[in-house]
């Protein structure tokens, strides 16, 4: 499977996170929350007019903003 | 000399239920400091610990890291060195996550035990932890507990008295990351189970198809329950406290006074028909101790009720979530709804939720719109009253005209003011079910905080109006304003005194306009400049301490700008 957006990536997929384009601030950020390469998420929706996305990573659902989920590049698994 | 406090800190994630434990561990002898000014508040409070009876317990905000990237973190860090004892509180449902700041924290040498919260839940959702090998690979005490309930507390003040300070070698982040992998796959096992009721109403309550239904019924049903609640209370507490046992005692006081005078003024106010009215005399022992406590507190406290069991719930995040692509168009984020709902009960504490948002941008954004657009429940009411008898059409105007300029103002400033809201990125928690005494607590340290705040102010509102009544000050200000109200808006001179009470409470001021006649247009263009032109007294307060003396200015002459425009365009129009 190709690398994707994770905006592109259909509700209810699982992936493998790849890379988190941006700054140390963003990636320290997403790591806390437990999104780090390598990880597996899962999209749970996504809302209308580039609205956030919400994905589930272990345990714990995130609401992640259209901006920074683009930034994130994810294969399907 | 006297020995100084051992200080026991509370740290670990976000939301991972610290205050439970915290009230759990210093009982009844709570006390909450809430410094202002900043997102940053945390409690103080204190427990017994072997013979000492004064051990200071402090609830740390929530940190993902040591690593400091916001003013709350930097807080938490700095506070982190004072410790004599660290509670390492962590989500035993989101071990793997929690387990990085663990890492972190441990290198700092301060004798540390590791409160596993959330016991309970791992069984629900099929996760098994090995408490002795968590404890070997850590090297520290591990207490499985349950803030909520209080199973485990007991276990972990006792060994509160075992902790030992120990050292470990820093580790570098990938080191953590390879040591924490380590640890899950050694300690943690899942289990498959099935998805209980509240899991499925997470789901359905997080999509936006039915999410944004749920949210519209939500709302509406907090709403429809503040105002049962808050009602009930005026009916049948406030109001027969003040007017059977409070009365009585004013009366003499004002007999004695001779019924007349500087000082009977100032106390009682003037006489309604030769008798006191809590609603008109303006005294500082009538209307000043009546309208905060009788009339604003019984709302206060439904409406923190209603907004603790929501928050407890974990519904506030899926909410904020829902409507955050509208909020950025406004030049906020999802969160700012919080203060937004908060200011339809009371414009006062939505001003005080304004601490939420991360920004100056965002708080100022917020300030002027919820002191704009946003009415409270006591104006809805005021207006809907008066303004229904000539036709509920033109109470639709009005609240119309309020949507619109929420809209305009709000896509504008987000245009001119420069900068962008943040991105959203939060964690939604799973919902749990309130637990009635952490409500009851949380409602009463709200709650009383309120009245050490509100109460004095407008005290001191009613003071100064009284005073400067009384030097002719306000002839000044009708004569300075008239042309405003008289050729700009097109109302007569008799609706300054309204006005002007305007900036004390607008429902009282609303009401004020009844005995005098308006037309239709009038009366419309009156109550929509009411509601746009200024804050009340107790929300300015606290605005002022939110946003700055700087900014508060600067909102304050937008509002007043936008009430001259809008009420000159309705004069013209309508």
């Amino acid at each position: 499977m190709e690398e994707i957006s994770l905006t592109k990536l259909k509700s209810k997929k699982s992936a493998i996170v790849r890379s988190i384009e941006g700054g140390r601030g963003i990636q320290r950020r997403l790591e806390a929350l437990g999104i780090r390469k390598g990880k597996k998420i899962t999209k749970i929706s996504s809302h209308f007019w580039k609205g956030p996305v919400t994905v589930l990573a272990g345990k714990t659902k995130i609401a992640i903003g259209y901006g920074m989920a683009h930034k994130i590049r994810v294969r399907e698994e | 000399m006297a020995k100084q406090n051992q200080k026991i800190l509370l740290m670990g994630n976000p939301n991972v239920g610290k205050s439970a434990i915290f009230s759990r561990l210093t009982g009844a002898k709570v006390t909450i400091s809430n410094y202002p000014g900043t997102t940053v508040g945390f409690s103080q409070g204190y427990m017994k610990l072997g013979n000492d009876n004064n051990v200071i317990v402090i609830d740390v905000p929530g940190v993902y890291n040591l690593d400091p990237l916001s003013k709350a973190d930097e807080v938490a860090v700095q506070m982190q060195e004072k410790g004599d004892i660290i509670i390492n509180v962590v989500d035993a449902t989101n071990l793997e996550r929690n387990l990085f700041l663990s890492l972190e924290l441990r290198e700092k040498n301060i004798p540390m035990i590791m409160a596993l919260n959330m016991w309970d839940e791992t069984r629900h959702k099929g996760i098994e932890i090995d408490v002795p090998t968590l404890q070997k690979e850590l090297g520290g005490l591990v207490v499985p507990v349950c803030g909520l309930t209080g199973f485990g507390i007991k276990e972990l003040v006792e060994k509160l008295l075992l902790v030992k300070k120990r050292h470990f070698t820093p580790l570098t982040r990938e080191q953590k990351w390879e040591k924490i992998g380590r640890i899950i796959s050694l300690t943690q096992k899942l289990h498959h189970h099935h998805h209980t009721l509240l899991e499925r109403f997470e789901d359905i309550s997080t999509r936006p198809a039915t999410g944004i239904p749920i949210a519209v019924l939500v709302v509406y049903a907090s709403f429809s329950m503040i105002r049962l609640v808050g009602e009930s209370l005026i009916r049948y507490v406030s109001e027969p406290l003040f007017n059977r046992v409070w009365m009585p005692i004013i009366e003499r006081i004002s007999f004695f006074l001779g019924q007349k005078g500087v000082l009977h003024n100032i106390l009682i106010g003037k006489l309604v028909n030769g008798e006191i009215d809590y609603e008109k005399s303006f005294g500082l022992l009538t209307t000043g101790l009546f309208v905060p406590l009788a009339e604003v507190l019984p709302y206060i406290l439904s409406f923190y009720l209603v907004l603790g069991i929501l928050e407890d719930l974990g519904y506030l995040p899926r909410l904020a979530t829902q409507v955050d692509n509208l909020m950025h168009k406004l030049g906020l984020h999802g969160y700012a709804i919080v203060p937004m709902i908060l200011g339809l009960g009371c414009n006062v504490p939505g001003a005080m939720a304004l601490r939420l948002l991360e920004t100056r941008r965002e708080k100022f954004i917020a300030a002027t719109l919820m002191a704009v657009a946003i009415p409270c429940m006591a104006q809805i009411a005021m207006i809907t009253g008066l303004v229904g008898k000539r036709g509920g059409g033109f109470v639709a105007l009005i609240f119309g005209i309020l949507l619109l300029l929420l809209i305009v103002k709000g896509v504008l400033m987000n245009k001119i003011i420069k900068g962008k809201s943040p991105e959203v990125l939060w964690e939604i928690p799973p919902y749990r079910l309130p637990q009635p005494l952490a409500i009851a607590k949380k409602l009463w340290m709200r709650v009383s905080e309120f009245t050490r705040e509100a109460v004095p102010y407008v005290l001191l509102g009613v003071l100064i109006i009284n005073v400067l009544t009384a030097i002719k000050v306000f002839d000044l200000l009708g004569w300075l304003f008239s042309p405003v109200i008289h050729n700009l808006w097109g109302l007569p001179e008799g609706t300054m005194p309204a006005m002007l009470m305007g900036f004390l409470r607008k429902d009282i001021a609303i009401g004020m306009l009844a005995p005098l006649d308006l037309t239709t247009k009038q009366l419309v263009i009156a109550c929509t400049v009411l509601a746009i032109y200024f804050p009340c007294m107790a929300t300015f307060i606290v605005m002022l301490r939110e946003l700055g003396l700087k900014d508060m200015l600067k909102s304050a002459l937008l509002m007043i700008g936008t009430a001259t425009v809008v009420g000159t365009l309705m004069n013209i129009f309508l």
